[in-house]
């Protein structure tokens, strides 16, 4: 390496560069003491008319609506009935007991991936909840919650994730990466963040059309980074678009800590200042603030006021996926030490508190969803389970690359049923 | 009949498609109020409306991403990429979400759009706007790939792109915008009005995708060739007195392979045309292919005529070119002994 003329750089401070570190590594104590979390119903609310850089004090703050006593306080909260609270409830605990068996079936051997989303339930349930059903969703891997809260059949996602004879997907697709128009939830992609400006793309259709159905889109914190992040954020912005983008912080990708991604300086939430859009940062672990945000970024978009950023600080309880150990690069414990806490807890705590729940029925309700999720789990092992998949009818691999299959791929489809043969 | 320049035949396709599809949206940089900066797309807006004909921002992924989520909702985007130079940052888009969505729905979600984008050299734009990048568009499965390189068949193909139900990636050759051209860059412009493709239907036509044009018949050769290059090599076969056989394919994928073998197998020889560079063109796919079908027909070394792997340099640009002189050459060799 050259250096060049150095006389002149003599008394010139030698430059260095920043690798950010997260607070604890492997052996550490986590401790977030220094954390700052403010107090539940601390957070104004302002009316969904206001001009964006009137929300803009939201993206350091943190909207929160269940206390520490369990009591749903502040302008924020939504007055949910209880039997919406239940469904939400209901739906996180679904979730994480979809989780557990596909992420023990994965183990098994009984297919090739699979991704969890635990300590993240509440975001994607409550959303479905605040949204109307005709929404639609452009999600990452994370938001499985839509699905199921949208009452998508746990067998068609069991029978995606399996790739096997009742597979919609006909086993193109790596497990998890769903895909269902009937429930507005766009094909998931492996290629992070695309989905962002897409959700854009979809909205400014519906503006086009004079529509009354908005799009949200869904990025995780690391994915922030990617270009596609920016381009949603100046379309969204420039064409007003009717869009709710939801970045989901859970602090990891895959190894990396939520400062490579650029947390050290700013919060997720306030990458909307510079883009002049509305912007809040919300506690992503409180269904309750989760569905408040979210209510309130689609009447915002529905009246034509514009897109809104929404930061959900939430934890990733668990690894990346299957393929991913944490203990590799974070302390083991660090989970249990995060302060925002479990979202079914306290959602449980809320409804409890409010007497509208008790252990009981919240031993029963999970036994029910267990048994949905083992019955479901049954019927589509009955339709086969990764190993035994890929045999049979070959030719369908050559379909859908187009409308028609030209005469390249029907060369090349005869050569692959040969082979078959062979 | 209209006799139009290939900017005028596009320009026309836009009408015609945009009265009678009310889906068909079309956005890109500079393309709503001033009509692009090749004029492709000049006063569509007015005729349609700021909302189905827009400006974008300088964000070729976004122009790309929001045409995605566009074709998601039922709408028909026809995006403009300013110059194929400045495709590659809407390339992940293209690659992995355009090419691939009716594959990976299983035909539940579908991507009916056009990616328009003036590419080729020729006009002294530098390493920046003068590149022919379709081959790392062909190599992706899920893309049609078009190239015009006449008026009639600008508009024709337009049409046919747009009521194609899978993505096109159509690729202007902007050299021959104005009129064809024939490899002399030292000779005046002819106008396309000389020519006979200039005359242009009024209204809806098409040009079908897929299928190559022998724009000249012939026994001593088969040149192949598309866009451009077209004109450049019935040129040089005219220089030379050459009964050559010239297919302008039109179409790379699906490629009409049936024209080309069929040909190939009646002349025997074969020379391969294109701007882009050599290593890995989509030349080298049109040699693999006539081997593969044509083997024990040829008679000489299927020869290859290109732009040199370098990247376009501008003031060297008809040193790179391949022009007269690279045709000369390799029409001597494929025609040797």
């Amino acid at each position: 390496m050259s250096n060049r003329d150095p006389d002149l750089r003599r008394n010139a401070p030698h430059l260095e560069l920043h690798v950010p570190e997260p607070a604890f590594r492997p052996g550490d104590t986590p401790d977030f003491s220094a954390l700052t979390i403010p107090p539940a119903g601390s957070a104004p609310r302002p009316d969904t008319a206001v001009p964006a850089a009137e929300t803009h004090p939201l993206t350091t703050a943190l909207v929160r609506v269940l206390g520490d006593d369990n009591k749903a306080v502040g302008p924020w909260d939504p007055r949910l009935d209880p039997d919406t609270l239940r469904k939400i409830l209901r739906d996180m605990v679904t979730v994480r007991i979809f989780d557990d068996r596909m992420y023990r079936a994965q183990r098994q051997g009984k297919t090739s991936f699979y991704m969890k989303c635990t300590g993240e339930e509440a975001i994607a349930t409550a959303t479905a909840a605040a949204l109307s059903a005709e929404d639609m969703h452009f999600p990452t891997y994370r938001q499985q919650g839509l699905l199921i809260a949208r009452g998508y059949p746990l067998t068609d996602m069991m029978c995606q994730i399996y790739s096997n004879k009742g597979d919609k997907l006909q086993g193109r697709q790596l497990p998890i990466m769903y895909s269902d128009k009937k429930h507005g939830f766009f094909s998931i992609s492996g290629n992070l963040a695309t989905q962002f400006p897409q959700a854009v793309g979809w909205a400014m259709g519906a503006a086009i059309k004079g529509d009354s159905r908005i799009a949200m889109g869904w990025v995780g914190d690391g994915a922030t980074a990617e270009g596609d992040f920016h381009s949603a954020m100046t379309f969204a912005a420039v064409y007003n678009v009717p869009v709710v983008l939801a970045t989901v912080n859970n602090q990891w990708a895959i190894s990396s800590f939520s400062g490579i991604a650029g947390a050290e300086r700013a919060t997720f939430a306030q990458r909307a200042v510079g883009y002049g859009i509305a912007g809040l940062r919300v506690d992503g672990n409180d269904a309750l603030a989760v569905y408040a945000a979210v209510k309130w970024a689609a009447e915002r978009a529905r009246s034509n006021r514009g897109p809104t950023l929404i930061e959900f600080f939430t934890y990733r309880a668990e690894g990346h996926s299957t393929s991913d150990d944490p203990s590799g690069y974070r302390p083991t414990n660090e989970a249990k030490a995060w302060p925002l806490g479990d979202p079914i807890e306290r959602l449980k705590a809320h409804l409890v508190a409010i007497g509208e729940w008790d252990d009981d029925r919240h031993s029963k309700m999970t036994t029910e969803c267990d048994e949905q999720v083992r019955a479901a789990q049954k019927e589509s092992e009955k339709l086969g389970i990764l190993p035994q998949q890929g045999k049979d009818h070959i030719e369908t691999m050559f379909d859908d690359v187009y409308a028609d299959v030209p005469w390249h791929l029907a060369e090349q489809r005869d050569q692959a049923i040969a082979e078959g043969r062979d | 009949m209209p006799t139009f320049n290939m900017i005028q035949a596009l320009n026309d396709a836009h009408k015609v498609m945009m009265a009678r599809d009310p889906d068909v949206v079309v956005f890109g940089e500079d393309v709503g109020y001033f009509g692009g900066v090749f004029r492709v797309t000049e006063g569509l807006q007015k005729q349609f409306g700021k909302t189905r004909v827009f400006d974008a921002p300088i964000s070729e992924g976004g122009i790309v991403a929001t045409a995605v989520g566009m074709a998601t909702y039922g709408l028909k985007p026809v995006i403009e990429i300013q110059f194929a130079d400045y495709i590659y940052p809407g390339y992940d888009q293209i690659v992995s979400e355009v090419a691939k969505i009716r594959y990976r729905t299983a035909a539940e979600w579908t991507m009916p759009m056009v990616i328009r984008t003036p590419y080729g050299g020729g006009i002294f734009g530098g390493q920046t706007h003068s590149q022919s990048p379709e081959s790392l568009f062909t190599h992706i499965a899920g893309l049609k790939v078009v190239i015009p390189s006449t008026p009639y068949d600008a508009k024709g193909l337009l049409i046919a792109a747009i009521e194609d139900p899978d993505p096109v990636v159509f690729f202007e050759p902007k050299r021959i915008y104005n009129g064809p051209f024939d490899g002399h860059h030292d000779k005046p412009v002819k106008p396309w009005s000389k020519h006979p493709a200039s005359e242009v239907p009024e209204g809806h036509y098409t040009v079908p995708i897929g299928k190559a044009a022998v724009v000249r018949e012939g026994a001593d050769l088969t040149i192949l060739a598309y866009g451009t290059m077209v004109h450049v090599a019935l040129a040089a076969i005219e220089e030379r007195g050459l009964d050559a056989e010239v297919i302008d394919l039109r179409t790379l994928v699906p490629l009409d392979l049936d024209t080309i073998e069929e040909s190939v197998k009646k002349t025997g020889r074969c020379l391969v045309v294109h701007e882009a560079p050599r290593t890995s063109g989509f030349g080298a796919e049109l040699v693999a292919l006539v081997q593969e079908r044509c083997f024990y027909h040829l008679e000489a070394p299927v020869e290859r005529v290109t732009g040199w792997d370098t990247p376009y340099p501008h003031a060297y640009e008809w040193a790179y070119f391949p022009g007269p002189k690279r045709m000369k050459r390799a029409l001597e060799k494929v025609m040797a002994d």
